[in-house]
């Protein structure tokens, strides 16, 4: 290692601090905002009351809940069956796989919405009005990072000796999935689960250019008339986000012992290190 | 080939799922901006060309591209200085999860966040106000391209970051031994070892930053309620109101105008990825 | 492994092609009969009262229903907060408001994304520009007090009818600003970033009647909106403009200090903040009515028909008066002394020469503005 001089430390130290002012300031600021009284002055948490207070923003919030919630489960139970499959029996597709997961990220969710008029009728058709039915375009939107994930908890463990010993052993094809393969890759799971999660309640550009009122969509058409609840909404969802990468470090910080060292805090960045996040 | 088929067979629903939500819209995109009512037209693509359509491409050609440079650049720094800290800091940790938030904290909860912090009622702006007498928020400034390009420049950064910290650490420290002992001062090294193995990963990260600025909405969407700059808007605009260039179908050219530019960028970024892969992997 | 690649492609480019022809045919349409009424026709066709069998006919068609959708009415704008409350309370029916700061391009987009579902809404508030070019999503219908109401300000079938008019006027804090007397006073730099319209030109009624306002003052005239885009592109320059959509919470907190907007919404507003004045340019009055319509795939066909029956009846007509707009039946209402004693002062008179734009003047400018709106303001 090179010896560091004290101006050496200095110019590292002043750097750091002006890029975490840089960062920090606006989170700091939201806080602020959120807890002010914009009439009156002074201090209120009227804006974070709201959260449960105003019925459409709470109703907005549940529905996104819900929605993150099905995404999850609708991704993890087409994803990894197909991963899973496609590395013991179909090697031949999987570029093809890697690709159309990929996809997403040169497909600008924008794109994706202006061409999803007619889809969305058919949808509607057989589904429904409700918002729920975003479901289906957000598992898409969340394929590339999910993908990443998971892909990167398989390469760890050794599939085909495990898979071909539970079968000999008896076990079906779900057994083995579901209580062989899926508690080994238990890390990879739960950061595409994660990341899902935050990408959903984030998400902005496909819920409000179909007309449905996620909680994105609420945020914005509060803003036009109450900045502080918004704001206030904003921040929540921002360390909701935080706080699941934080358990998602601490749990899988076990279980790094078990797979073949991909440290989960870098894994799931790596997997946002494409465009595509629906911004 | 009967055995192929029987192999296809559990990977249906996922290639339905994507086939139904992904391609399908976008070959909609591609089909509907050359074909009017089912007839070959070239209407569509020549509203590409009108002025408002024109001048709304080079302001996004702007926006991604200053904000992808400047992004790039001060990324750079901090990946340096991130790469230079000793491995296990706690330091170094905690910046790289930041980063990784930040660089998905994109879309409405940014542009609150600046609305929050240099807005008409902003934090920063009203403080600023009472000990300088200075009004930061002025014109309304953050609301038009300058703003954008502020607050783009916000998740930029730690994007640059979490691509470029793995390029930096490619950058073996036997190297820069071989080229001290050979007699290299630090300029030489860096001049003619590192700068040259690392400007494809900096060139493709400068490319993954414009696409992302490109395609971004939600953020512009929030702060942007008047108007539309950019393209993106341009599309919100042609999506919800006829009246833009009295013709309907507008979206779908200006959808296809964006896919393909991001497209190219990311073949561009995608060559300059595996060029990168060959030294610093 | 190519054949395979190969192959791929292939059925992948087939079935995309597949599913893009099918969903370019749309599904079948869902369409909600509604009940049924006396005259063998459903209430989504009714085209007045008498279809139902009388006013007693339609209240009991609209009870049953329960419940109305209205969009993009703002409880102080024209004291729909009162119209939406007293016709709540009198029939008993759920009012659900949505989207209140809604412009009305988002109505039209509201109803269209939402066609067929429960949620659509029933009937529409439109500024004139929006009004006009989608008459053909609007319901025939002629309430009861239609002959009261003077030709001009109807469709000859009912399908949209004036309600309120008003007219164009600029706000101002003068606790946060010098008062205002000459619309050219706003390129000054004491209003630096302060000065603001309710909403886009090409989306919203009330800002594009008040381009038209700016552009009178400068010249033009309802033929000629050129000079009204060119001083907003003054004023963009001389940083002034503030691209912002005020709302009573933004003019509250000081964030919009002057907007141009509807004189009664101004006045609604002085009532909320004792230092609002409003000011009515002498040389540049422009007057605009609001249209009345119905959504012709409404949910609740019978709730919106009672709904505009409401509108237009004497009671409906003193709740819009009290909220300081001119009620489209005022000078009836005037002649016949139907009109309440105590909000006669409320309704505005002006004096001075009035530009009413027609529909043809109105697409001419939507259609300037269409082309160089974003261009002027950036």
């Amino acid at each position: 290692m090179r010896k560091t001089t004290l101006g050496g430390k200095a110019f590292r130290a002043v750097l750091f601090v002006a890029f975490g002012l840089f960062f920090l300031f606006p989170l700091y600021a939201m806080a602020d905002f959120s807890t002010r009284n914009l009439i009156a002055g002074g201090r209120t948490l009227q804006a974070w009351k709201n959260l449960v207070a105003d019925e459409a923003l709470y109703a907005a919030i549940v529905i996104s809940l819900l929605l993150a919630v099905f995404t999850v489960v609708l991704m993890l139970l087409i994803l990894v069956p197909t991963m899973i499959w496609v590395r013991l029996r179909a090697p031949w597709a999987r570029g093809l796989v890697e690709f159309l997961c990929l996809l997403p990220l040169t497909i600008p969710a924008l794109v994706i919405v202006v061409g999803l008029r007619n889809v969305y009728l058919w949808v509607t058709y057989f589904l429904g009005e409700s918002a729920l039915t975003l479901t289906f375009v957000y598992v898409v939107l969340v394929l590339p990072f999910a993908y990443r994930a998971i892909d990167a908890a398989l390469s760890a463990i050794d599939l085909k000796t495990l898979s071909e010993a539970a079968r000999s052993l008896g076990a079906g094809w779900a057994t083995t999935i579901g209580r062989v393969v899926v508690p080994n890759i238990w890390s990879g799971i739960l950061s595409a689960a994660f990341i899902s999660i935050a990408v959903v309640l984030g998400e902005y550009t496909i819920a409000s250019l179909s007309g449905y009122e996620t909680l994105q969509v609420q945020i914005v058409l509060i803003g036009k008339s109450d900045g502080p609840t918004s704001v206030a909404a904003s921040l929540a969802t921002l360390v909701f986000g935080f706080v699941l990468l934080l358990i998602l470090a601490l749990v899988t910080r076990g279980k790094r012992r078990d797979t073949a060292g991909a440290d989960p805090a870098v894994a799931a960045p790596t997997t946002a290190t494409q465009p595509g996040v629906p911004t | 080939m009967a055995k192929r088929i029987r192999e296809a067979l559990p990977l249906l629903p996922f290639f339905a799922l994507v086939t139904i939500f992904l391609i399908v819209p976008t070959v909609t995109v591609i089909f509907s901006a050359f074909f009017v009512d089912g007839a070959f037209s070239l209407s569509r693509i020549a509203a590409l060309f009108s002025e408002t359509a024109l001048s709304a491409l080079w302001k996004s050609v702007l926006l991604s591209a200053s904000t992808a440079i400047i992004g790039a650049l001060l990324g750079a720094v901090l990946a340096w200085l991130i790469v230079s800290s000793p491995p296990s800091s706690i330091l170094r940790r905690a910046v790289i999860s930041l980063c990784s938030v930040l660089a998905q904290f994109g879309g409405v909860a940014l542009a609150f966040a600046f609305l929050a912090t240099i807005g008409l009622n902003g934090v920063l702006t009203i403080w600023v106000q009472q000990h300088f007498g200075w009004n930061l928020a002025g014109s309304g400034w953050l609301y038009s391209l300058s703003g954008l390009i502020l607050v783009y420049t916000y998740f930029q950064i730690p994007l640059m970051v979490i691509v470029f910290v793995p390029a930096l650490e490619g950058l073996r420290e036997q190297w820069r031994e071989a080229a001290v002992s050979l007699g290299a001062s630090t300029f030489q090294y860096w001049r003619q070892v590192a700068v040259p193995l690392l400007t494809p990963a900096f060139l493709g990260s400068v490319l993954l930053l414009f696409a992302n600025a490109f395609a971004a909405y939600a953020t512009a969407a929030a702060l942007v309620s008047q108007g539309s700059p950019i393209v993106p808007l341009l599309i919100r605009a042609a999506l919800t109101s006829e009246v833009v260039l009295g013709q309907s179908g507008f979206a779908y050219a200006l959808a296809l105008e964006m896919i393909v530019i991001v497209a190219i960028v990311m073949v561009a970024y995608n060559l300059l990825v595996r060029r990168t892969a060959r030294w610093l992997q | 492994m190519k054949r395979t690649r190969l192959f791929g492609i292939a059925a992948l480019t087939t079935s995309a092609l597949l599913c893009a022809g099918l969903t370019a045919c749309a599904p079948p349409e869902k369409r909600s009969e509604g009940e049924q009424t006396q005259s063998g026709r459903s209430a989504a066709e009714a085209t007045s009262a008498d279809d139902f069998g009388g006013m007693d006919g339609l209240v009991d068609a609209a009870k049953k229903e329960g419940e109305l959708n209205v969009i993009a009415l703002p409880p102080d704008w024209a004291n729909y907060g009162a119209l939406i409350k007293a016709f709540s309370d009198k029939y008993g029916i759920k009012v659900n408001s949505a989207q209140p700061d809604a412009a009305s391009q988002d109505e039209i987009n509201a109803a269209k994304q939402q066609k067929g579902k429960s949620t659509a809404p029933d009937v529409f508030d439109l500024g004139q520009s929006v009004a006009l070019a989608n008459t053909a999503m609007f319901a025939p219908y002629k309430v009861a007090t239609f002959n009261d109401i003077p030709a001009a300000y109807t469709d000859p079938d009912g399908k949209w009818v004036n309600d309120y008019g008003g007219y164009m006027s600029i706000g101002f804090d003068s606790t946060k600003v010098p008062p205002v007397a000459d619309i050219n006073d706003l390129l000054k730099p004491e209003y630096n970033g302060k000065v603001a319209l309710n909403g886009d030109p090409t989306q919203a009624g009330a800002a594009f009647s008040g381009v038209l306002m700016v552009a009178l003052s400068q010249g033009g005239s309802v033929e000629d909106i050129a000079p009204g885009v060119e001083f907003f592109r003054k004023l963009k320059e001389a940083g002034n403009f503030l691209p912002v959509d005020p709302t009573p919470a933004t003019i509250e907190s000081g964030q919009t200090p002057v907007v141009i907007d509807w004189n009664y919404l101004n006045a609604a507003r002085t009532a909320k903040l004792p230092s609002w004045q409003v000011f009515v340019p002498s040389n540049a009055i422009v007057a605009g009515y609001y249209y009345q319509a119905i959504n012709s795939d409404a949910p609740h066909p019978a709730a919106a028909r009672l709904w505009q029956e409401f509108l237009y009846s004497d009671e409906g007509q003193n709740l819009y008066a009290a909220g300081g707009v001119r009620p489209v039946r005022a000078d009836g209402m005037l002649r016949a002394g139907t009109i309440d004693k105590a909000v006669i002062d409320h309704i505005p008179v002006i004096d001075g020469p009035v530009s009413v734009p027609t529909p043809d003047q109105t697409e001419k400018a939507t259609t300037y503005l269409t082309d160089n709106w974003a261009k002027a303001i950036g």
